[in-house]
């Protein structure tokens, strides 16, 4: 278990240090000097050379990297360069927001896209099962944007049931759960049809186990075999595909926050691409990335968890 | 009240496929006394999985029953509906499954799966456990208290399967069907397992449907014996006579066949050349035929009757007749 | 071909998916032909029309007609899809049998190559390229192939490994074959069919991704018409016309609709046993 969790958090320093090196490889060697992007075409060589210092782009790249990891042993990520403030406090303030609309949104999901699954797999070939399938894939496909778009559309601008922008006034949470479905259905629509089919799979895999078969043979009432016998092993792989769809579920909500002008990691990240805000680009993207490693290896411990032919064997 | 627990008459149970009708099982008769053990011998594919699963109508979905009655403590299975047949199951009727490996539930721990089944009883949790508890002391585990709470991967496979007969035997019921229960075992595992049955079973006063492919085990453990081939039951008698007399081809060559009958050294093992005919479009006659060493004119057309060999010695072969 | 084309035909989500993809692919292909206008031609005194005979689909701000400009954006999708997959695939495969194949040490860096793409968010991933170098259909399509490489890399490495572990392939390797026989004689038909599917199954995908990057304006560049900035230029005018959002959104379910329930049924008359691993 020990030697599980050390070999996994390596894994993840290793992987989010091959991403930031790859990051700073890329503005390395793309055409063009970022401090001049930044400043404009109209900006002195002085003021140029000068904003090159303070983003360290003057230094050897190697000496950069090693800066920057050193910087974030000490839980420093830089100053963002347009408002001075620091990049860390930046990327917290922003992240409870994301995190917030990707737990809606997976919940939501997985309210609905569960139980879905089960039922399509105990009234196997009927016609519900048949139509459960058409619409899972027909959700899964639709992209989270065009979702989000067309929803905004619909619900707020047309309909105006939902409110169009932001995340709702701080503090009051009625307001900030309102704000919150309209985004939350955007990202979790394809997550419901993925988790139906998902589960709809492995409930019949777990349905033709043998294990059931004897439960059914000791005359286990049938509610009994099929939600505390079968559905147990049957939502493991849903843990997984969670944990491992974190890259998925920040995309997606990269888009929704930019279409609903939500506060979010997402939003920020693109916010600071679109004004060259390199430090604040490089603190996001880490942070998204380091919760992506972080959620991969939670969903691993949750499986362990319910599972205890893994946990003996971590 | 008759003095069999299990009466089979006439059952027949075919699969529905995409080219016809799978007959399974054709015409079985099959009794089993009270407090017997009555073992079922044959090869794989000759219907001994779908008797059980028709005794404990388990069958799978596009199984059906053309005709026949299962009659167990005096009341057709089949004309029970389903609340009735699960009130009978794993209470009066209990089945130990071939793979120990496999038949519990990998993610609850034994003592819950223990205690789930007694639901039944209107008893407390301590009780139940308790109940539990004392039978896995009765089939050999060791400080049994204490493992309620392991899952069933911490145990070896005997040890699972001595798990799954605790669990079948823990409402004591009058039958206990045991499909294959030694197969996946190492030998010595499958005497202890043997003897385990065999202990119990004088115990708890139970009958025992022993199905098993492995002639040694069935010898050991029976007091009749059952022979099934291509889904039709060739042979039945009492184990010595069985064993010492076989009066069907195909008993014959099962026997010859087992290693452990074996005298003379040998560069092969024997074999029964052949296949199991097509279960769709059945063959006329006997079903063994094509297999058969005999094989006369009248069992290329004649389905051969079933006809008393001797005492309580029963076959269905055309060589017995003449 | 052309008796798998009538398998799928004979599926009934085969069948809507074919349609849908035929559709879309015709009115991209002709769309010089089919479109009543020309999709970039200014015509300020028609702006913000709502559809009509003469518009099917409406205007847009600068008075351009909708239609027109998604059969035109079709084009764009449609090429991207292509070329990106067509070279992920390439370059996927090779790394994959390389892997597969290769030294330990090979293999351990490539997978982490790999496992390093996939943790990184693909969208900010292509965003933050995006920024560096510039918006433009090849940036799109560069950073798209980085991000699909893994998915084909890591399917040709598994069935790599699994062959090679096959005993005719051992016999073959102790009687000398080299490696570049066994990969193109052995390996690759093997790898190619799971593959295809896979590719196929991609697409919308690959779509999905160019409209988004070209709905955050860090795809193709204005006027090129693209589902993407059609979508960009009805999320600004929301409030005064839905129908650039109905216009762009229209083809881009119809395509990973159709491209998806074409490879969903191409798997099942296919490959059936992929349908654990896909």
């Amino acid at each position: 278990m020990l030697l599980y969790l050390i070999k996994r958090v390596t894994l993840g320093v290793v992987i989010v240090m091959l991403a930031v090196t790859l990051l700073f490889c890329m503005i390395h060697l793309v055409p063009g000097d970022p401090a001049r992007i930044l400043l404009g075409p109209r900006a002195t060589p002085e003021l140029i050379a000068s904003m090159s210092a303070r983003m360290g782009l003057d230094l050897p790249m190697p000496v950069q990297v090693l800066r920057f990891f050193a910087n974030l042993l000490r839980g420093d990520l830089g100053m963002d360069i347009i408002t001075n403030r620091p990049v860390t406090e930046i990327v917290f303030g922003q992240l409870p927001y994301t995190l917030w609309l990707i737990f809606t949104a997976i919940v939501f999901a997985a309210l609905i896209g569960i139980p879905l699954g089960c039922y399509s797999a105990l009234h196997r070939n009927t016609l519900a099962d048949r139509i459960t399938g058409v619409v899972s894939v027909a959700c899964i496909t639709a992209p989270a944007f065009v979702v989000a778009l067309c929803s905004l559309l619909l619900f707020a601008v047309t309909l105006q049931w939902f409110p169009a922008v932001g995340a709702g006034t701080r503090g009051d949470v009625a307001d900030q759960a309102v704000h919150l479905v309209l985004p939350a259905f955007a990202i979790g629509l394809s997550w419901i049809g993925y988790l139906a089919r998902l589960v709809r799979a492995s409930m019949l895999e777990v349905m033709g186990e043998n294990h059931i078969r004897t439960a059914r043979a000791y005359g286990l009432p049938e509610r009994v075999v099929v939600y505390r016998y079968a559905l147990k092993l049957a939502v493991l792989p849903t843990v997984t595909v969670i944990g491992v769809g974190m890259g998925f579920l920040l995309s997606a909500a990269l888009f929704t926050e930019i279409v609903f002008a939500r506060p979010g990691i997402g939003k920020l990240i693109y916010d600071s691409i679109v004004t060259r805000n390199y430090p604040v680009v490089m603190g996001s993207v880490l942070i998204s990335t380091v919760l992506f490693v972080i959620s991969t290896t939670v969903s691993d411990l949750v499986n362990a968890w319910l599972d205890p032919r893994i946990r003996t064997s971590l | 009240m008759s003095s069999d627990v299990l009466t089979v008459t006439d059952l027949s149970v075919h699969y529905r496929t995409d080219h016809g009708a799978l007959q399974a099982l054709r015409h079985v008769n099959l009794d089993v006394p009270r407090g017997s053990i009555v073992g079922v011998v044959g090869e794989s594919g000759c219907g001994k999985s779908t008797l059980i699963a028709s005794i404990i109508r388990l069958l799978a979905g596009n199984a059906f029953i053309p005709n026949g009655r299962i009659e167990f403590e005096s009341r057709n299975l089949l004309d029970l509906d389903e609340a009735a047949m699960r009130d009978l199951r794993g209470n009066r009727m209990s089945v130990v499954f071939q793979d120990p490996m496999s038949t519990l539930n990998p993610v609850l721990t034994i003592g819950r799966q223990m205690t789930d089944i007694q639901y039944r009883r209107n008893a407390s949790r301590a009780d139940k456990q308790r109940r539990a508890v004392e039978m896995l002391a009765r089939v050999g585990i060791s400080d049994p208290a204490s493992r309620l709470g392991q899952f069933p991967h911490e145990f070896s496979g005997g040890m699972q399967q001595r798990i799954s007969i605790a669990m079948a035997l823990q409402a004591e019921p009058a039958l206990l069907i045991a499909d294959e229960p030694t197969t996946a075992l190492d030998a010595t595992l499958e005497v202890q397992i043997i003897h385990l049955l065999k202990d119990l079973q004088t115990n708890i006063g139970c009958s025992i449907l022993f199905i098993s492919h492995h002639l040694g085990v069935i010898a050991e453990l029976c007091d009749y014996v059952v022979v099934m081939y291509a889904g039709e039951i060739v042979e039945e008698g009492t184990a010595r006579d069985v064993f010492h007399r076989p009066a069907h081809p195909y008993t014959e060559k099962l026997l010859q066949c087992d290693p452990a009958g074996i005298a003379a050294k040998s560069r092969s093992l024997p074999t029964i050349p052949g296949e199991i005919p097509d279960l769709v479009e059945l063959p006329a006659g006997c079903i063994f035929k094509n297999r058969c060493g005999y094989v006369m004119e009248r069992c290329d057309n004649v389905v051969p009757a079933w006809t008393e060999s001797a005492g309580t010695h029963f076959v269905s072969c055309h060589r017995t007749q003449t | 071909m052309i008796d798998v084309l009538r398998r799928v035909f004979g599926d009934p989500l085969g069948r809507i998916g074919l349609i849908l993809v035929t559709l879309v692919t015709v009115g991209a292909l002709f769309a010089a032909f089919i479109a009543p206008y020309d999709p970039i031609a200014l015509n300020i005194r028609d702006r913000l029309q709502d559809p009509s005979a003469a518009h099917f689909l409406g205007t847009d701000q600068l008075g351009r007609d909708l239609f027109s400009r998604v059969l035109y954006g079709g084009q764009v999708a449609l090429k991207v899809a292509l070329i990106t997959i067509g070279v992920a695939l390439f370059i996927g495969v090779a790394l994959g049998m390389v892997a597969g194949f290769g030294p330990r040490w090979l293999d351990n860096a490539i997978m982490l190559f790999f496992d390093t793409i996939r943790s990184f968010p693909t969208v900010m991933f292509a965003l933050a390229t995006v920024a560096l170098v510039g918006p433009s259909l090849e940036t799109v399509i560069a950073v798209i192939v980085v991000t699909t490489i893994p998915n084909y890399g890591r399917v040709a490495r598994t069935q790599t490994l699994s062959i090679k572990s096959n005993e005719y392939i051992k016999a073959e390797r102790a009687m000398g074959a080299s490696t570049a026989r066994m990969l193109s004689v052995h390996v690759l038909p093997n790898v190619m069919g799971p593959l295809m599917i896979l590719a196929s199954m991609d697409i919308p995908t690959v779509i999905a991704l160019e409209a988004g990057l070209s709905f955050l304006g860090m795809g193709v560049k204005p006027p090129t018409p693209s589902w993407g900035s059609i979508l960009n230029d009805g999320y600004t005018l929301i409030r005064n016309t839905p129908w650039p959002i109905v216009a762009g959104s229209i083809p881009l379910l119809m395509v990973t609709l159709g491209f998806t329930f074409l490879g969903e049924s191409l798997r099942d008359l296919i490959d059936p046993k992929l349908r654990r691993t896909v």
